[in-house]
């Protein structure tokens, strides 16, 4: 299976990147390398073998529904590209 | 004479003496930094000795407030308090205290409160943290020092540190070659004794590669015994942040201070910390070491494979047992890594959206178009290209013969490791296949690239420790050697790497530039 320019533009719509024409060519290559190399993972007889979802114990950790300190607003403002009354303010979701 | 290759009881040694000072040992570094770091590279920035940086990576800031550690019951609980002078709390092992008054520095991608974090990213310019890293907080509350903040590849994705947003880090062996990555700046700032040690992360090799190729010790915990709470993640399943030193023992002394459960990453292990320095002894009689045909393969150069060799010829001669030990999934980690890493990375960086902090693209349409432009602008060629994999791997149609394929592949590589763990007690290796390369020499070729950390990979997966020792030069480049351990087994793991140190007389490396000084006093 070979990854076209097309699907390259379409996984970078779904990553929220803007890709050139130039960049999705040359990623269509070294994708479509990597994946390649990748390929040799189907050749392997996997029935039976459960996919590892941790590598520890694998428990679920929960702790004590309390309430603790949070981070104050102002902290929490304090790197935002654009802050208004104590919001995060961004451009408009529709036209601008 | 104390240099920062003293290493770190010769240090606290001479401050318990008095024959030296912290403010000393810190300008000390400084001074270091400034003869040698405008080659090197190695720093994106430094950080004054002053006492509120101090008080604020401690917790004690006025920002404590979700930082608050001191209002947090459950964080106390388990976990030593230091006095400020990083005298010993509670007899932790009989370490506690090793640290105080000792300077140390930090990969960009573990937070620092009030302190730049950029993970050497556009996208993360300027971003100053509320919170500081658990690992680094118990550091200062040992009564460490703070120097600074060290390059690295962007998010850590690399092995050369030439995907650095700023600028590449040199070797300090050869400066027209790479120290390594992702931690190159880590290793750098060690190998050229301007930090006596620092903190790293590794995804998959990304602290034992660049100390094999800058020739220091670089140790990677289990999975879960070092807490993430703090470390900018890049592969939640993979990342761990362990030391960067002059010796095996320096290593165990660092791991002593960061080790241990944090109620704040829900994937740190709730098993006991034991005295990492109690397996230094000097002995290992009748220790089972496995050696894997897998991990020489062709790929593997002459001269890398000669000192192997010789290592392993040398822990034999010490009394080990040696015996060959088979991981027949090996040849398939790479692939198996290079899905599963950036499929979380592709997840954990969908964070980086202009919104709350870092960059912000200008003259955004609307809310998907600056996300859009922001991403695009801020992350660089390869971190773009592991999130677009990433995406593909988990996307509609092709999750069930890539990612989920990989973590099964994933369960079978941590069998071999199980199984090989049933005869023997540590497996030697390379911790790479060659010897630093070029700047520029594979930086257009991803795959090439990867092949850097075959060695490494397979340790991630199945979540275990390992070390990377220095095992002598090649042609003037530094060699490591690689030592893997069963899951939170660091003692014996250490122990086995510390008697090879110690017989093979290697440690500390000294590059040309920094020859031992001779001489009494300070």
């Amino acid at each position: 299976m070979h990854l076209t320019e097309q699907d390259v533009a379409h996984v970078a719509r779904l990553a929220r990147l803007v890709l050139t024409d130039e960049e999705k060519h040359t990623l269509a290559g070294e994708l479509d390398r990597i994946l390649q190399h990748a390929d040799e993972l189907a050749g392997l007889d996997l029935a039976g073998v459960s996919p590892m979802s941790h590598v520890g114990g694998g428990e679920t950790v929960t702790r004590p529904d309390e309430p603790r300190p949070s981070l104050a607003p102002l902290t929490a403002l304090a790197n935002a590209p654009d802050a208004d009354e104590q919001q995060f303010r961004v451009p408009a979701v529709l036209e601008g | 004479m104390l240099d920062m290759y003293s290493g770190l009881r010769a240090l606290r040694a001479g401050l318990d003496a008095g024959r030296t000072s912290p403010g000393e040992l810190f300008a000390m570094c400084r001074n270091e930094i400034a003869r040698r770091d405008d080659g090197v590279k190695a720093f994106l920035t430094l950080v004054d000795d002053d006492p509120e940086t101090q008080r604020r990576l401690r917790g004690e800031g006025p920002d404590a407030g979700y930082a608050g550690y001191a209002a947090d019951g459950a964080a106390r609980e388990g976990e030593a308090e230091f006095a400020s002078d990083g005298t010993a709390p509670d007899g932790r092992s009989g370490s506690a205290g090793a640290l105080a008054g000792i300077p140390y520095a930090l990969k960009d991608n573990i937070c620092t409160a009030g302190i730049v974090t950029t993970c050497a990213s556009r996208i993360l310019a300027g971003y100053t943290p509320p919170h500081t890293a658990t690992a680094v907080r118990r550091l200062a509350q040992a009564g460490g020092r703070l120097l600074g903040k060290l390059n690295m590849d962007e998010f850590a994705m690399g092995s050369s540190t030439e995907n650095s947003a700023r600028f590449p880090t040199r070797n300090p062996w050869d400066l027209e070659r790479v120290p390594g990555g992702s931690s190159g700046g880590a290793a750098a700032a060690v190998a050229a004794g301007m930090a006596p040690y620092a903190l790293g992360s590794d995804t998959g090799g990304s602290i034992r590669q660049p100390a094999a190729y800058c020739g220091v010790v670089g140790l990677k915990p289990t999975y879960g015994r070092v807490s993430r709470f703090g470390l900018v993640a890049f592969a939640s399943s993979l990342d761990q942040i362990g030391p960067l030193t002059h010796s095996v023992a320096d290593a165990a002394l660092v791991l002593q201070q960061i080790a241990g459960h944090d109620p704040r990453d829900g994937t740190s292990a709730r098993v006991e910390t034991p005295d990492f320095s109690r397996g230094l002894t000097g002995d290992i009689s009748g220790l089972r070491i496995g050696v894997a045909r897998e991990y020489f393969s062709e790929g593997v150069d002459d001269g890398v494979r000669r000192k192997v060799e010789e290592a392993i010829a040398l822990l034999a001669k010490l009394g080990a047992r040696v015996r060959e030990v088979s991981l027949p999934h090996t040849r398939y980690a790479l692939s198996t890594y290079y899905l599963i890493a950036p499929a979380e990375a592709s997840s954990n960086l969908a964070r980086y959206d202009g919104v709350r902090y870092g960059y912000r693209a200008k003259d955004a349409d609307n809310l998907v178009d600056m996300y859009s432009k922001t991403r695009s602008e801020g992350f660089g060629a390869e971190v773009k290209r592991r999130i677009l994999i990433g995406t593909y791997a988990l996307s509609s149609g092709y999750y069930d013969a890539y990612y989920k394929r990989a973590q099964q592949v994933r369960t079978l590589i941590r069998r071999d490791f199980d199984e090989a763990f049933a005869d023997v007690d540590v497996i030697v290796s390379p911790t790479t296949p060659t010897t630093a390369f070029r700047l520029g020499e594979k930086v257009d070729d991803p795959l090439t690239m990867y092949m850097n950390d075959v060695c490494t990979i397979p340790v991630n997966l199945a979540g275990l420790p390992a070390i990377s020792v220095p095992c002598g030069l090649d042609r003037g480049l530094p060699v490591g050697l690689q030592f893997i351990g069963r899951m939170f087994d660091e003692v014996t793991l250490l122990g086995a790497a510390y008697v090879y140190e110690r017989a093979a007389g290697h440690s500390p490396l000294r590059p040309r530039f920094a020859p031992e000084v001779t001489g009494h006093g300070v």
